[in-house]
């Protein structure tokens, strides 16, 4: 089983310009990595992180989009799964945490912690699916997900993270959606 | 020589028209789940309209975020929708056009609306709400029933987008595909 924090700052020291859309536990575990103009924090809708997502790869193609999920979030949104597949965006890239519970809302168990996501991916379209339970894993998979043709889908298989409050204010504070919307549009900021 | 009688002037709406005003408002994207209200005069002709990308979805909630992704990489998009459509996305609504304040354009077919009575006194209750849950939303929307209602389409998806807010139109009449 894998720490969450670990996987993501191995990821994090690896990108450069890529969009990463991170929803609820994965996303302060995200910014606990540092802060990035081009992060973008899905919230208020369960579920819809990997649509964000899949809109931002639609419309910014010359960037790779890199959505961090979770299995609880996922499951509200499993037809995601199909419009990705049929869409087979190149520069999308799908990591879901999962621990088998809804980590943000008290760590209750999902319906079934043993529910296949990456063979669901690859039912759906998504050829690219991996089950990743070591760190080691991880690491050896990261330079694919960043330059191979994608969508890649990855099902990372993590350690209960804390139940500690979480800031979610800070999270999704407007002026972290304007400073993404600058940084996309190519706008230096200042800090 | 004896008067003819005048035919009454069939009201229409017709798809066309709608996609028209898209186009003139520069919307690229149509995100979709099919609406037997508008299938056949206005899905339709998106499908075979190559300047218009259809997407597909599963369920409603998807296109809301869709469309906010898009809208960050400066892509415009309709969502189109039937109004049980509307009622299941309603979080995603909230969230996403209303606290986020971001430009959904939605397009919303009112099936089983009566074309004799306004959509508040409708025999259906899910078409009687519609309205009412726009209002409380502060969504602001514009009914369109004929051709004539088309007009406002672009202006409106230019106003939305420029200043990052919601629309809905309200499509009351089944649209017909000439």
């Amino acid at each position: 089983m894998i720490d969450r924090r670990a996987a993501w700052a191995m990821l994090a020291r690896q990108l450069t310009s890529q969009i990463v859309v991170s929803t609820y536990s994965s996303a302060t575990d995200w910014l606990a990595t540092g802060e990035r103009a081009l992060n973008y924090f899905s919230f208020g809708a369960m579920g819809l992180a990997s649509s964000y997502g899949l809109g931002l790869a639609l419309a910014r193609p010359e960037r790779r989009t890199i959505v961090l999920d979770g299995d609880g979030s996922l499951l509200m949104n499993l037809g995601t799964l199909v419009t990705i597949g049929a869409l087979a965006p190149k520069n999308f890239v799908h990591i879901v945490a999962c621990n088998g519970s809804y980590e943000a809302n008290g760590g209750h168990p999902v319906p079934n912690r043993d529910v296949d996501l990456a063979g669901m991916a690859r039912a759906a379209g998504i050829a690219n699916a991996h089950r990743v339970t070591e760190l080691e894993g991880f690491e050896n998979l990261i330079p694919a997900l960043l330059t191979g043709d994608g969508p890649h889908f990855v099902e990372l298989k993590i350690e209960q993270g804390e139940l500690s409050r979480r800031d979610y204010k800070d999270l999704y504070r407007a002026s972290r959606r304007a400073a993404f919307r600058a940084a996309l549009d190519g706008v230096p900021q200042n800090g | 020589m004896e008067a003819t009688p005048q035919t009454a002037q069939a009201v229409l709406l017709h798809g066309e028209a709608i996609i028209e005003s898209l186009k003139q408002a520069r919307v690229g994207y149509v995100l979709s789940v099919p609406d037997l209200h508008t299938s056949q005069g206005l899905l339709k002709p998106i499908t075979q309209d190559a300047s218009l990308k259809l997407i597909r979805v599963c369920k409603e909630d998807e296109t809301l975020a869709i469309a906010a992704g898009l809208s960050y990489g400066d892509k415009r998009a309709l969502v189109l929708i039937q109004y049980t459509g509307m009622l299941y996305a309603m979080n995603a609504i909230r969230a996403i056009a209303c606290d986020q304040s971001m430009p959904i354009c939605m397009m919303i077919g009112m099936l089983g609306k009566e074309p004799d009575r306004p959509s508040r006194e409708s025999g259906k209750f899910g078409v009687r709400i519609i309205e009412p849950l726009l209002d409380v939303m502060g969504i602001a929307y514009h009914r369109i029933d004929r051709d004539a209602d088309v007009a406002c389409i672009a202006p409106a998806i230019e106003t939305a987008y420029a200043q990052s807010r919601p629309i809905a139109f309200l499509i009351e009449r089944r649209p017909v595909h000439s």
